[in-house]
């Protein structure tokens, strides 16, 4: 228990904050139920994806500032090919889409590999491409999704000998967020891919002379990374039926909900639930802010400086962590 | 006979090439300056004139003093995507606030948000070790949301550009744009700040070996704060540039030059990761661009397709020169 904790503690801490601000978000507005966790839900929905995405380039010691970028790309190429296109169709644009992000996200890190220049400029040159290419997708927000993906997000999930009370708090969305994400990180974690990637973002070269092919595991790391963007860009098309090709403010909030998410900028280590509840915790303090009948454009601002903060909390932390050799 | 006494000299042609480039990094930009010149008025006959001259370079200004901030940042392994906000903030308040105050007021008014902004920045990169590449993002989005709600209020006072401004950025004098004005004292001001100044020096210092410029005295976060602000200075000044050229106050003023800026200071020769670079370099890369944004438009190619190519251009950029660097 006392390992399970120490391990687990910096998650276990910011599940308490989450829990916390629920009970605040249900003092403010005691109407506050499960219809509002459901929209709650459908909000993450992109955001958690995205923080997948930038999580597992992090873990392996690098990072991607093309997340936002691949998201609008991506959500804006299903948009446009569900324009008008019947619904059977739809089957065939979701793995098309999906392997999309997979093979540009590997374009990212073999470009990292092959040219050996650092990944924080390889992905910002990739942004720019990205988001010219969303810009030749499609030039004005538009494009449609098709119905049965639509209602994918919205609704409950009927689970069988569950009371209906409890049934209203399974939204869809989260559902799907749960399931989109262990589909893709349990069996990572479990094998000897997973690993390697830990490996090569805590020490490079140990990884290397212990026969990790670090080029190969850096590119599938970026390949992973354009996966969970696709499926983000794939979840903005559907809760909202159109694809827009400008960037939304993703990269930043990813950046700031893995710092919060206890892992480390460094690398190697950290896991994916701390981030996916810290995108909770900054989304629901949208929420309250909302509720507390703040302008829209200030609740914006206030959400800019709070993620600003976290990073330089991050930050701050890490140098101050590595002199004594003991990192949080 | 011939053919076996040539065979070395293209390797050793490369070689030299390689190294005169990179001792004389201007000469290849020029010439490539030219090229494009010379392709615009092939496809174009006629197009080169006084007119078109000056008008280019009204255009490249702004570009080029935008292009100056992140020279300066660059060299100390940093950039400041901010400054597309700042420049837009000073712009939008300017052309709002000169309404009802005095042109002086309005014009301090118009610097605050500048200084703030850069503040900001350089605390978070000097003191709180942020990325810089994060924190300007993130202040970027908080200084647009500051401006969302700042538009709300003056919504009813309206907009106007000063004369002044008017006059400086499109006016002509005996065929030299006015913008000159401004423009040559600053350039003048940054290369000789960055080849004769100890702040200069600092600078590439810092951004050479940062370990040893601390451990040689220099006070990091003090240098780091100081460039920042610089910058954002900077930026507010080209913001009322700009206004008076483009003459349509919005909330995107500025922000489609972020981009070229990072590409014309990588093209002049700066390099991304700090120590070596210099401002008269970055000065032509604007030029380069802004006639390689003419002959694009000329080709009819999309905003889209330009961003791609200004992506793969600082990539490829980037790239080309740390060949070079290693080879040395």
């Amino acid at each position: 228990m006392s390992r399970f904790l120490r391990n687990q503690g910096w998650v276990a801490g910011l599940f308490a904050l989450l829990i916390f601000l629920f009970v605040v978000t249900k003092l403010i507005q005691p109407g506050y139920g499960s219809g509002d966790f459901g929209s709650l839900a459908r909000a993450v929905l992109p955001y958690a994806f995205a923080v997948a995405a930038q999580t597992v380039v992090v873990i392996a010691g690098g990072i991607d500032l093309s997340v936002a970028a691949m998201m609008a790309l991506t959500s804006v190429t299903a948009a446009s090919m569900m324009n008008g296109a019947s619904e059977e169709y739809a089957l065939f644009v979701v793995p098309f889409v999906l392997a999309m992000g997979l093979v540009l996200g590997a374009l990212n890190g073999a470009l990292i590999v092959v040219t050996r220049v650092p990944d924080i400029v390889v992905t910002l040159a990739m942004l720019f491409v990205l988001q010219g290419a969303a810009l030749l997708v499609l030039g004005a927000p538009g494009g449609a999704a098709a119905e049965w993906l639509k209602a994918s997000v919205i609704g409950t999930v009927p689970i069988p000998g569950l009371p209906d009370w409890a049934d209203a708090w399974v939204p869809k969305a989260l559902a799907l967020l749960v399931v989109c994400l262990c589909i893709v990180w349990i069996p990572l974690r479990r094998s000897r891919l997973g690993l390697s990637i830990y490996a090569i973002g805590s020490n490079e070269l140990a990884a290397f002379r212990s026969g990790v092919p670090v080029a190969r595991t850096r590119i599938v790391a970026y390949a992973l990374s354009g996966l969970f963007a696709a499926m983000g860009g794939l979840s903005l098309t559907i809760s909202t039926g159109i694809g827009a090709p400008i960037p939304g403010p993703y990269l930043l909030a990813s950046v700031a909900a893995v710092v919060l998410g206890g892992v480390a900028l460094g690398g190697g280590k950290g896991g994916l639930l701390g981030p996916i509840i810290a995108v909770f915790v900054l989304r629901l303090v949208r929420t309250d802010l909302t509720l507390l009948a703040i302008d829209p454009n200030v609740t914006a601002i206030i959400e800019g400086a709070i993620m600003v903060a976290v990073v330089m909390f991050g930050a701050f932390i890490t140098i101050r962590g590595r002199p004594l050799g003991a990192t949080p | 006979m011939t053919d076996i006494a040539t065979m070395p000299r293209p390797v050793s042609f490369g070689r030299r090439l390689k190294r005169f480039m990179a001792d004389r990094p201007l000469i290849p930009l020029i010439i490539l300056l030219i090229i494009l010149v010379v392709i615009l008025q092939i496809l174009r006959p006629g197009i080169l004139n006084e007119r078109w001259i000056a008008n280019t370079a009204k255009f490249a200004i702004p570009l080029a003093i935008l292009a100056g901030c992140q020279t300066m940042t660059m060299l100390t392994g940093g950039i400041d995507l901010s400054v597309g906000t700042v420049a837009t903030m000073s712009a939008f308040i300017m052309a709002t606030q000169i309404v009802n105050q005095d042109p002086a007021v309005a014009f301090l008014l118009a610097m605050l948000p500048a200084v703030l902004i850069g503040l900001i920045n350089g605390i978070g990169v000097g003191v709180f070790r942020v990325h810089p590449l994060i924190m300007t993002l993130g202040t970027s989005l908080i200084g647009t949301g500051f401006l969302q709600v700042y538009q709300r209020t003056v919504i009813a006072s309206g907009a106007r550009i000063p004369d002044f401004l008017n006059w400086l950025g499109t006016g002509l004098t005996y065929g030299f744009p006015n913008a000159l004005l401004l423009f040559v004292p600053v350039a003048v001001l940054i290369v000789f700040m960055l080849n004769r100044t100890g702040f200069g020096r600092l600078l590439y210092a810092v951004g050479d070996n940062e370990r040893a410029a601390r451990l040689s005295g220099v006070r990091y976060w003090q240098v780091i704060t100081a460039l920042y602000v610089l910058s954002s200075l900077l930026a507010g000044i080209t913001g009322l540039l700009y206004i008076g050229l483009i003459k349509a106050p919005s909330l995107s003023l500025a922000e489609p030059l972020v981009l070229p800026s990072v590409a014309a200071a990588v093209i002049g020769g700066t390099s991304i990761f700090g120590g070596r670079g210099g401002y008269t370099g970055t000065i032509v890369g604007a030029l380069i661009l802004t006639v390689l944004t003419t002959l694009l438009t000329i080709l009819q190619m999309p905003e889209g397709g330009r961003r791609i190519l200004f992506g793969f251009i600082v990539l490829f950029v980037t790239a080309a020169y740390l060949r070079i660097i290693e080879d040395r």
